[in-house]
């Protein structure tokens, strides 16, 4: 009888610590990162419910959960195409994304752009564009403008390992790096680029080994563990907050998807498919968090719940919206119209 | 004292720093150098190295880093060496800072200045007139000063103004353009031509460094008794439409004479707008001069082959006035 109380407090004691804290929080957000990415790619987009091209981060949630959680809610993030999470940890709803997706009005571009191309100033949170790591000298830029200002917020800019070729890329952190510039790149590893792997995209082993080219620290961490990624990013938030300039983290993960919805993947390997599909970031969080008492089973299965309710009504809410006025198409080309 | 079209531009930039502390420059060799073509000279000892920011040479990181300050509420002003160089920063000015606005209602405010056009045997890489690749992308404003005056009013309209502008510097005009400055705080409203010179029986619409072509040009056939309209636009986006019509309107003949190459350049899209909205009042064929179709070519006996000037537009002046 003892030992039965003894326990229950154990894991009272554990579900209560900040550690269970934070991982419930991953959890979170990774379940709704998956959830809502799921609809969009499985239902809605066969269904023609959802326009244009559809970009998922199936199996590589754990980076912009990790890392938005060691952001302060100050920050300003630059989110990539698979980092749908993030704009869900600031406050977007689902019922936002979804409308987005469909080009209604209730979406973040009210219907001028499509998918993941969104951004909210009010919210930190910066739209890219389509040209790969053309967010990154963009996001030295609102660094040093955060430098400028003398206050001490920072900046988290997002890219896949494919991006890390393009010159912006190499432009932009080295004028950060000289600009001592308190920006943290987030690299997402999936290991492809569309159909190019790794291989062919750089002759380096690691997008960690171009950091001391740049003169700033860089470190790898497991991709697939979103609080091994939070450390990280304190870590990085740490360096770039104390005026120490840029700090690049390395995510490994790998891509359990085509580039898009409309891509097969026929030119992975199926092996690694099936390796890594033993790494679900979901999965493997949900078992630690059983294993150190930070949650039961029975707690997670109701969270998943949760989400696919609100999901639900999510995309009730946004098939709701309506599209944009025709007549809106000339307006906000500039302030005033001429 | 006569102020110098360059000496314009760094009063502006001078003012417009003064009186906002969000007002910055970032751009290669501008602080202790003080820029290629000095427009930045002593900027650095007023200001220092926190507002006149001298980059790495990174085009693309330089238009780049302006948009993400202007996102932060500051107010860049990032300068290209030359315009001809623009085209390394190309995707951030046409795919960036053109759509935030229309996209996610992020408005872009910043100036990237571009020293361009020919006539300083620069060849092809260091005399470009390119305004119409910007002049075609939506969302840009396109600034091209023609005087000292409105070089200085539309640096600081252009600093002030919520959109992204390009703002075209004519480096044959930097020194050898001058007059008598305003006193005291004046702009020169973006979107609003000038008509240079009153004239009744032709009119020439032009910007930039053309318009003084086509002054010495209308005060030559104005001894043979043709009395010629000179339009400087200023401004390519936002275009004065009604100031052009009104013109042509008035005169019934027009040519449309700009530095950059014909095939594909904004002359093209004025004379269009001449045939679509005053097509009845035209009393001949609306002219284009234009350099040709080729590159800026280095030896002054083909660079000077290749620039429009005052002798090719009084031919074309004298060949539309006796349609």
């Amino acid at each position: 009888m003892a030992a039965v109380k003894l326990e229950a407090l154990t894991r009272h004691d554990a579900s209560q610590s900040p550690e269970a804290d934070l991982a419930r929080k991953a959890l979170t957000y990774m379940t709704m990162m998956r959830e809502v990415e799921e609809r969009i790619e499985r239902r809605l987009y066969r269904q023609g419910k959802v326009l244009g091209g559809v970009y998922v981060g199936r199996g590589q949630e754990a980076i912009p959960v990790g890392a938005g959680l060691a952001a302060r809610p100050d920050d300003v993030l630059f989110p990539s195409h698979r980092d749908l999470a993030l704009y869900l940890m600031r406050g977007v709803t689902p019922g936002q994304i979804f409308a987005q997706y469909m080009g209604r009005v209730g979406g973040l571009t009210r219907g001028r752009d499509g998918n993941m191309h969104m951004g909210d100033l009010s919210k930190g949170l910066v739209a890219i564009i389509s040209a790969m790591a053309a967010s990154v000298p963009v996001a030295a830029g609102a660094a040093m403008a955060l430098k400028y200002q003398g206050r001490d917020q920072i900046v988290m800019v997002f890219f896949g390992d494919g991006a890390t070729s393009r010159g912006d890329w190499h432009e932009g952190i080295n004028l950060a790096a000289v600009q001592k510039a308190p920006l943290v790149l987030f690299c997402n590893n999936n290991q492809y680029a569309y159909s190019t792997p790794l291989d062919k995209q750089m002759a380096c082993a690691n997008v960690a080994d171009r950091a001391p080219g740049y003169g700033i620290p860089a470190e790898i961490v497991d991709g697939n563990d979103p609080l091994a990624i939070y450390e990280a990013g304190r870590r990085g938030a740490d360096h770039a907050r104390m005026g120490l300039g840029p700090y690049l983290i390395e995510c490994k993960t790998f891509r359990m998807t085509g580039h898009s919805a409309h891509d097969p993947a026929d030119y992975v390997p199926k092996q690694l498919f099936e390796e890594w599909s033993q790494q679900c970031p979901i999965v493997r969080l949900e078992k630690r968090m059983i294993e150190e008492g930070w949650a039961t089973s029975q707690e997670i299965a109701q969270l998943h719940e949760r989400i696919r309710l609100e999901t639900d009504q999510a995309i009730e809410w946004a098939e709701q919206s309506p599209y944009p006025d025709p007549s809106t198409l000339e307006l906000d080309v500039y302030e005033t119209k001429g | 004292m006569a102020t110098t079209y360059l000496e314009a531009i760094r009063e502006g930039l001078f003012e417009e720093m003064d009186r906002d502390p969000n007002v910055f420059l970032l751009g290669e060799d501008i602080g202790i150098y003080g820029g290629a073509f000095k427009v930045t000279a002593g900027m650095l000892d007023r200001y220092g190295p926190r507002r006149i920011v001298d980059t790495p040479i990174s085009e693309s990181a330089i238009v780049g880093a302006a948009i993400g300050a202007s996102f932060m509420g500051l107010r860049p002003v990032a300068e290209m060496q030359f315009a001809d160089f623009i085209s390394c920063g190309f995707d951030q000015i046409v795919n960036f800072a053109a759509k935030c606005r229309y996209r996610w209602n992020a408005p872009a405010p910043m100036v990237v200045r571009a020293p361009c056009g020919g006539g300083i045997h620069g060849g092809p890489y260091h005399s470009q007139q390119n305004e119409a690749w910007f002049a075609h992308t939506p969302g840009l404003k396109v600034v091209l000063p023609a005087t000292a005056r409105d070089a200085k009013g539309l640096i600081k309209s252009a600093v002030r103004d919520n959109d992204p502008v390009i703002f075209f510097e004519h480096k044959a005009l930097y020194r050898r353009v001058k007059e008598d400055l305003p006193q005291g705080d004046y702009t020169v409203p973006l979107g609003k031509a000038n008509i240079h010179r009153e004239g009744r029986h032709l009119s020439v619409i032009t910007y930039s460094a053309m318009v003084h072509v086509a002054d010495e040009a209308a005060s030559i056939v104005a001894k043979e008794g043709l009395s010629v309209e000179v339009i400087d636009l200023r401004t390519l986006t936002p275009l004065d439409e009604d100031t052009i019509l009104a013109s042509v309107r008035k005169t019934s003949k027009a040519i449309v004479f700009h530095e950059a190459t014909l095939t594909g350049g904004f002359g093209g899209e004025i004379a269009a707008r001449i045939t679509e909205k005053a097509f009845e009042y035209l009393d001949g064929p609306v002219m284009r001069l234009a350099a040709p179709d080729t590159p800026v070519p280095f030896s002054p006996t083909l660079e000077e082959a290749y620039l429009p000037n005052v002798d090719k537009l009084v031919a074309k002046i004298r060949q539309l006035a006796a349609y």
